[in-house]
């Protein structure tokens, strides 16, 4: 059956467009992008004054399955994903049992294809139940599907241990993106060290406990070759790290957060509410100010939310109890449109690479353009559309979001993956 | 015009009107606590509950003490932490609470912000007697008091503070409780016991060199070495702090003639203070301010009590 | 402080009638008492311990006797403590056993009987006196309690809605009266002082 879209703005900075056009979709594949299309049968939207784009991805997503539904499961985090905009999202292996082997793979892609709202990346771990230890089995993973590998939640202690990883890791086509946190330095750190860790009288989180792990991680890079992607970079002094590894050249990429770009420690009041207890901890105001021109400069390749959901009752206890981490997949867009592209610190090109063409291209993952043959996976969003992040507007099971009450301006409406709506005028397809 | 606080909590929240306030009115609670009968009937009918998440001796005992003597009905509720050994939470173990109808809750809890959470689930009155390496106010107020009433007044006052100023909740409030009154404050601690920003508690000075800084003093308040938090091994052996942090008999001689010496107890004998230094007639106020912590807490229970059914919402 | 919503209705008392009043209760406390041997006179904050202090001079110039003097504060025995409060606490000052004395209260305008509830219950936390006597300047009725005046000044009636207050010049800085003012919507006609503590 055929689909026809009309009349959006139709951008992608891949093949240079930025127009009002239709698209025609037959068999899950864009046919044609053009003026004035029609088709015999089919079914038309209209879609006038929304902007369409390669479907985003969010290749850091805490899916919580299998072993934490309470939080969050492939049903609920998926829908959440397609309400946000997002087409794919990459899921984090720290589940329990831990993504390091074929079979836990293969459990993830079974229960998306089942029960999924959008296509989900599985990332395995580097190491057997993310203990840094011995090697998680990353060919046979690999032999599955598996492209990119992490220990997300947990920086790789050991430095011979993490180069044997990215040793063993550059036989196969994949990236390894470690979660960069020294744990001498860290402990049992809460908040950023500093001026929130003070005030609050916490244990502080230092920077440097990121910051030696991205200097070490590059220089394994260097060492032995292997694409590293670090995780949810926080600080401007790791971002400089980045930015320098990128100019000699090496196989060095990065993603930001929402949280980390638009929240600071100083947001951290002495209400000390946990949905601000997130790991990496909120840096200062400068990191965040640093972080947005690594957006604009190139140095930073995608945004990600980190997407980390936890039940009422685990967040809502003492802020040195609660878990860390906090929800994005249905705020990230918006805060992207309202605080970056309404603002023109970026364009709509640039969102669509940090959002959509970068993470396929980390995660090796067929891109999506907006040309005939692609894939029709794909974003429609109404760039005018004002709303307030409410909690009972959240798909996803959880709450712990840090942007509570914004006001926000853009919002995606339409969604479709392989050509099929998994979200029509904002409301999941079911 | 009653008292504009409903909580005690955060000492930044207080003017210094409202600390010199409390100190007036713990002043004179000291004819209660010198007569025959040591009570009288302020609080009676009100039910206060001392919820103590942390093994405390001191701080409980001087509340309950404060309580009693007011006619308040007190409570003991936590002792090892109910709660958490029993895998309930916070917020049910305060509704539980609140379901006693109570009139306020004095906590004590390992964890920093617990105070300020209490008292939005609560909508009762509460005061902090510590949470975690955050703020213990009562005590800051204590020390105040007693340095109020050797040195007359806070302006221009040199403060030093020696010791674990990064894990102290005492340091937490006193140290911005001093600049509130206008007193200098030095911070004087190895690195490995400072906080990341200092400032930010309101130390003016900070310098790891105690006898630099001596002849210039005040006051020295001495903070306790807690032995049972050393486990990151901040300093190398309490023979070495000793010598270099410890106030023994030897600096007496760098200090003021008129110098006081203070310690929120207990005292390690040996470490941060000596005998000769613990027991100085003149310089150790250290009993005083054991003492000033029943005037302070008095104080602070009466003003926050006080007009409390008089719509007053602060 | 409400200062605004009250104006002077009438004066019940000029300085001289207050200065005749003191005299005559001096008089009076000697003759009861049998002279001043055992007598001892606390004041209620604030304002009875001032009339106190009067007191303790006329009998001094009648008898040649110095009578111990003390003040008490009440703060802490009021019953409206948690619905009406006044932050500020003066401490209690009776540098002397009342074991065994006489002890005459003293106070400026007898009202409820509130006040002079707590301050007996006050006095009997501090010691055991032989007997205890209520003075007052002023009494204007509307008991609330039984309790009753030993040494009156001047009986003066009075509506509720109207509050009777003391003025003395050496705290207050106008010349002495005791004065009827109109109570405003919401106020308490209550006898405390209007200016606070001016002479402190």
């Amino acid at each position: 059956m055929a689909l026809m879209l009309k009349n959006a703005r139709c951008i992608d900075p891949q093949v240079g467009l930025d127009e009002v056009c239709d698209i025609l979709i037959r068999d899950g594949k864009i046919m044609e992008v053009g003026h004035g299309l029609s088709m015999e049968k089919g079914v038309e939207r209209d879609l006038s004054g929304k902007v369409l784009t390669p479907g985003l991805v969010d290749m850091h997503v805490h899916l919580r399955e299998p072993g934490y539904e309470q939080k969050e499961d492939i049903a609920s985090g998926t829908r959440a994903a397609a309400h946000g905009g997002f087409t794919a999202v990459c899921a984090m292996p720290n589940t329990d049992p831990v993504i390091d082997n074929a079979v836990g793979v293969e459990y993830v892609k079974a229960r998306a294809k089942d029960v999924g709202k959008c296509r989900v990346i599985v990332s395995g771990a580097c190491t057997k139940g993310l203990k840094g230890e011995i090697l998680a089995e990353m060919g046979d993973m690999h032999a599955h599907g598996v492209r990119a590998f992490t220990d997300d939640g947990h920086g790789v202690q050991d430095a011979g241990m993490m180069r044997r990883v990215m040793d063993y890791a550059s036989q196969f086509d994949c990236v390894v993106m470690p979660h960069c946190q020294d744990d001498s330095l860290v402990g049992e750190g809460q908040v950023n060290e500093g001026v929130a860790s003070t005030r609050l009288g916490m244990l502080g989180w230092p920077a440097e406990g990121e910051e030696l792990e991205i200097a070490r991680d590059i220089a394994l890079c260097r060492l032995t070759g292997c694409p590293l992607h670090i995780q949810h970079l926080t600080t401007a002094r790791g971002l400089d790290m980045v930015r320098a590894a990128k100019a000699e050249g090496l196989p060095v990429t990065c993603e930001v957060t929402p949280h980390h770009l638009f929240l600071t420690e100083d947001d951290i009041t002495d209400e000390y509410p946990t949905s601000l207890k997130v790991n990496p901890p909120l840096r200062t105001a400068d990191d965040a100010v640093a972080l947005v021109e690594g957006l604009v400069d190139g140095t930073i390749d995608a945004i990600v939310t980190d997407h980390a959901p936890h039940t009422d009752w685990e967040k809502d206890r003492e802020f040195e109890l609660a878990p860390f981490g906090m929800i994005g997949l249905e705020t990230s867009l918006g805060l992207v449109l309202t605080k970056l592209v309404d603002n023109g610190i970026i364009t709509y090109e640039r969102m669509i690479e940090l959002m959509a063409v970068n993470p396929r291209g980390i995660l090796r993952e067929e891109p999506v353009r907006l040309e005939a043959g692609s894939v029709a996976d794909l974003t429609v969003f109404d760039p005018e559309q004002t709303w307030t992040v409410e909690r009972s507007g959240f798909y996803s099971k959880a709450g712990n979001s840090g942007f509570l009450g914004a006001e926000l301006k853009g919002k995606a409406t339409d969604v479709f993956v392989g050509g099929y709506a998994t979200m029509e005028d904002g409301a999941i397809v079911e | 015009m009653a008292f504009p606080h409903k909580h005690l909590i955060d000492i930044t929240e207080y003017s210094r009107d409202d600390i010199m306030l409390l100190l007036e009115t713990a002043a004179k609670f000291k004819e209660v606590n010198e007569r025959r009968i040591k009570q009288v009937p302020t609080l009676k009918g009100a039910t206060i509950v001392n919820m103590f998440n942390e093994p405390s001796t001191r701080t409980r005992s001087s509340f309950e003490i404060a309580e009693k003597r007011l006619s308040a009905n007190s409570l003991n509720f936590g002792g090892s932490s109910t709660s958490t050994v029993k895998g309930e939470s916070l917020s049910d173990t305060v509704e539980t609470l609140c379901a006693y109808k109570i009139d306020m809750i004095i906590v004590r809890d390992k964890h920093a912000g617990v105070p300020r959470k209490i008292a939005d689930l609560s909508g009762v009155h509460v005061i902090d007697a510590g949470d975690g390496k955050h703020q213990h106010p009562t005590q800051a107020l204590l020390d105040l008091f007693s340095i109020w009433e050797e040195k007359g007044s806070f302006e221009g006052l040199n403060v030093g503070v020696v010791g674990d100023i990064a894990h102290s909740r005492v340091c937490g409030s006193l140290l911005p409780a001093l600049k509130i009154m206008g007193a200098n404050t030095v911070a004087i601690a190895p690195p490995t016991l400072l906080p990341a920003r200092p400032d930010i508690l309101g130390a003016d000075e900070v310098t790891s060199d105690i006898d630099g800084v001596l002849p210039d003093l005040d006051v020295v308040y001495m903070l306790r070495v807690q032995r049972e938090r050393l486990e990151g091994a901040p300093f190398p052996s309490l023979r070495e702090y000793n010598q270099l942090f410890g106030l023994t008999q030897k600096r007496d001689a760098l200090m003021k003639p008129d110098a006081i010496v203070c310690h929120p107890g207990p005292i390690n004998r040996g470490v941060e203070l000596d005998s000769f230094m613990a027991d100085h007639p003149d310089r150790s106020v250290i009993l005083d301010q054991v003492y000033a912590g029943i005037l302070v807490r008095m104080a602070a229970l009466y003003l926050l009590l006080g007009g409390s059914n008089d719509g007053i919402d602060a | 402080m409400g200062n605004d919503q009250e104006f002077i209705k009438s004066v019940c008392m000029d300085a001289q009638d207050i200065e005749r009043a003191i005299t005559r209760m001096a008089h009076q406390i000697l003759e009861v008492n049998k002279g001043a041997g055992n007598l001892a006179l606390v004041g209620i904050y604030t304002r009875g311990d001032l009339l106190a202090k009067k007191l303790k001079e006329r009998i001094s110039q009648i008898e040649g006797v110095e009578v111990p003097l003390g003040a008490l504060d009440i703060s802490f025995y009021r019953d409206d403590f948690m619905t009406h409060f006044a932050p500020e606490v003066h401490s209690t000052d009776i540098p002397f056993s009342i074991d065994g004395k006489d002890v005459v209260l003293v106070d400026d305008v007898l009202y409820t009987g509130r006040t002079i509830r707590a301050a007996l219950d006050a006095l009997m936390d501090i010691g055991r006196p032989a007997k205890v006597e209520l003075a007052v300047l002023v009494d204007r009725g509307h008991r609330e309690l039984p309790i009753r005046a030993d040494f009156v000044g001047k009986n003066v009636p009075s509506s509720s809605d109207e509050s009777v207050r003391l003025f003395l010049e050496e705290v207050d800085g106008i010349p002495s009266a005791v004065d009827i003012l109109e109570v405003g919507p919401g106020e308490r006609a209550g006898a405390a002082p209007l200016q606070l503590r001016k002479g402190e």
